[in-house]
């Protein structure tokens, strides 16, 4: 059994949101100290605002002004706050109901332990100094004995330079593990071979394998050296350079079917100008040191390949 | 769907947003609400007479929005009834509508919103299409260079001459010109214009490739009880079917996937067609970049293999042709990814309905909506008609 491999992946993007008219007062609110919510066709004021009735989803623009002081409805202690969370030391989750609001806000309190959160407590909005018009405007809550504020109060939502769009980071970190199949394969190239293995029902070689043939459903277990030479099926020439792409424009992306495949793999064509490039071209692989895969192929100077040979393989 | 047994669909309402590049005015609850206010109010309906909703957007990743279902319920008035997502990609637009469609066939419910959207602005699809995965060999080349070698191999195979692609884009950007809803308005669009345009991936140019739009399309679908009260004649959905295939696999024919003729069979069978190119009057199929077109003429039985392109030289599928192709401008000229496959179903629907305005296909009776999604591995079709389904 060779090594089953294991890498880290991230998935990491900065997200754009275009705000529209309550988002973008709630949000230019907070930049300014205010905490806005709307009222509903039925009179309730929902913090933070939304667009749409939940009730009756008539469109709702009624905004209004509540405290900056509430109380915490519920509450969950975090021991081990994780990165970007809103508190680097231990804090409680709450759903804090500001005064003159009818519904609850999820944030961070600030608080020594779990014994000094209780539901019911009175809480008030710790702001940030710096504040850009974004949720983390509101730095935390943190605990204030204080009567409860009045009723909302109407507000237009007017507010100079408003913020109309935010930038949301996503990341997400998962350990990539690509299974028994692959990692021989792996294995194979690092030889500098190429493994196949083919489907004990259909007889296909699959390049790379997958452990499983897709269209009989059945494990491929028998494994296959192909190549290492092999046919261009089809290509295109890339002329527009892609984000974070290391290759020079113009290149060939090919479909290349490497000798006892049955279905073409993709890979670069270099040593021979773009424009001699053709369907059926003979190619081989070239490694450059320390690559996992083939850095690209080259012409081997044989005959083409006659079309009929590859016409299955496109 | 078996229109010998099941409640006939009818469509009353149909929606869509104005499209654009980046719709910075509207959030994308905004964006989807704009669409089904629309349909609703050209179905003189209310939320209330809604009994469900389902929604499709493509992949997670073109937004970083995991459940559209959950964060948009207030925007489409879906509190207190079945709301559900559904997932195939760039086709999510046709399966979405054929999820709706078969709610109300089997009588699970009798009047279904559903719609489909993306927000392109938002983030990159190109970045969503090509996460770094682990050990394996980045895709060198994008969306485009993914299909331009199909492309190239359609070329190859059936001896198309080079011009063909440009052709395609020229009809559908002349197309989008009378479409006020479209995302590109190219006025002074020449045939000289698109074939001096960059090759991007040789053989496909820039010309024949699609935008990156922001847009919402939705429907109103009902039953027969329903289309009784619509405040006029709905277009009657005659059949509908999806398919899927793996995105590689020994055998696969990207030219022409088997899933894509296997749902064409179904649809046909199901509508009673068996000469699509005599019985269908007008096709709104999925065409990202110009040379599918061709491809897909083929794929769907109006042409035999290898003939796709000359149906294309020929101008039968010009807007005044005898079966006109993406009269709406198509893919080529409007692409929310997600609402893309919707838009061609809505936009069948509104020609049998005569009601599809300036780029109206006289006398249109039935229509085709195609939607293909992933590396051609889903397929979602409907075929609408003028007239309730036959039984």
């Amino acid at each position: 059994m060779s090594e089953i491999l294991t890498a880290p992946l991230v998935v990491e993007f900065p997200f754009t949101r275009s705000l529209g008219p309550v988002q973008s007062a709630f949000l230019t609110g907070l930049r300014e100290r205010v905490v806005l919510g709307v009222r509903t066709t039925d009179g309730r004021v929902l913090v933070p605002p939304v667009e749409y009735d939940p009730r009756t989803a008539d469109e709702i623009r009624e905004l209004v002004e509540v405290g900056a002081t509430g109380t915490v409805t519920t509450w969950a202690w975090n021991p081990a706050p994780r990165p970007r969370q809103p508190l680097a030391t231990p804090f409680a989750w709450v759903l804090v109901t500001l005064d003159g609001a009818d519904t609850a806000l999820l944030h961070a309190l600030d608080a020594p332990g779990p014994d000094a959160v209780r539901t019911g407590m009175r809480v008030r909005v710790r702001w940030a100094a710096e504040r850009t018009g974004a949720i983390t405007d509101i730095a935390c809550f943190e605990p204030h004995e204080s009567g409860g504020a009045g009723p909302a109060t109407p507000h237009t939502g007017v507010f100079a330079d408003p913020v109309t769009g935010i930038t949301t980071p996503a990341r997400l970190d998962y350990t990539y593990a690509p299974g028994r199949a692959q990692s021989r394969h792996l294995a194979a190239l690092a030889r500098h071979t190429t493994i196949g293995e083919r489907c004990p029902a259909c007889r296909r070689v699959y390049v790379p394998p997958r452990g499983a043939c897709p269209t009989c459903g059945v494990a491929t277990g028998e494994q296959v050296e192909v190549g290492p030479r092999g046919t261009v099926t089809t290509y295109c020439v890339v002329n527009i350079k892609a984000r974070n792409a290391a290759i020079d424009v113009p290149y060939v992306y090919a479909h290349i079917a490497l000798d006892g495949a049955d279905l073409a793999l993709h890979g670069r064509i270099a040593g021979i100008p773009c424009d001699q490039v053709r369907m059926g071209l003979r190619v081989e692989p070239v490694w450059t040191e320390g690559a996992r895969h083939p850095d690209h192929y080259r012409p081997t100077g044989e005959p083409d390949a006659a079309y009929d040979t590859y016409k299955e393989l496109l | 769907m078996n229109p010998a047994n099941n409640e006939p669909v009818a469509v009353v309402g149909i929606g869509q947003t104005e499209h654009a590049a980046a719709r910075r005015d509207v959030s994308i609850a905004g964006l989807v609400r704009e669409a089904a206010l629309r349909a609703l109010a050209d179905a003189e309906l209310t939320w209330s007479d809604i009994d469900a909703v389902v929604i499709g957007k493509a992949p997670d990743f073109f937004e970083g929005v995991m459940m559209p279902e959950l964060y948009l319920a207030d925007a489409l008035g879906a509190v207190g009834k079945p709301l559900m997502r559904v997932h195939t990609a760039g086709s999510v637009g046709g399966s979405t509508a054929l999820v709706a469609a078969n709610l109300v066939a089997s009588r699970v419910q009798r009047t279904v919103l559903t719609v489909a959207f993306e927000k392109q602005s938002e983030s990159n699809a190109m970045w969503g299409l090509s996460l770094p995965v682990p050990f394996q060999q980045p895709l060198l080349a994008g969306a485009g260079g993914f299909f331009a070698p199909h492309v190239r191999a359609y070329i190859r195979r059936t001896g198309a001459p080079e011009h063909v692609g440009s052709l395609v884009a020229y009809k559908d950007r002349r197309n989008a010109l009378k479409n006020p809803s479209a995302h590109l308005h190219e006025h002074g669009i020449t045939l000289e214009k698109v074939q001096s345009s960059p090759m991007l991936w040789d053989p496909i140019r820039y010309s024949e490739t699609c935008p990156s739009s922001d847009g919402a399309c939705a429907m109103v679908l009902t039953g027969r009880r329903g289309a009784a009260r619509a405040p006029r004649p709905p277009a009657w959905v005659h059949g509908g079917a999806m398919r899927s295939e793996p995105t590689l696999f020994a055998g696969k024919d990207f030219v022409s996937p088997r899933a894509g003729r296997d749902c064409a069979a179904d649809v046909y069978r199901q509508a009673g067609i068996t000469d699509p190119r005599r019985e269908i009057d007008v096709a709104e199929l999925y065409v990202p970049f110009s040379w599918y077109e061709p491809m897909w003429l083929e794929n769907l039985g109006f042409a035999a293999e290898g003939e796709g392109w000359k149906l294309t030289v020929s101008g039968a599928t010009e807007l005044d042709g005898d079966l006109p192709v993406n009269p709406s401008g198509g893919v080529l000229s409007t692409n929310p990814i997600g609402a893309s496959g919707m838009l061609r179903f809505a936009e069948a629907a509104l020609q049998v309905c005569g009601r599809a305005g300036a780029h109206q296909v006289d006398g249109a009776r039935r229509a085709l909506g195609h939607a293909y999604g992933g590396g051609a591995q889903f397929f979602s079709m409907w075929l609408v008609g003028a007239e309730p389904p036959a039984g």
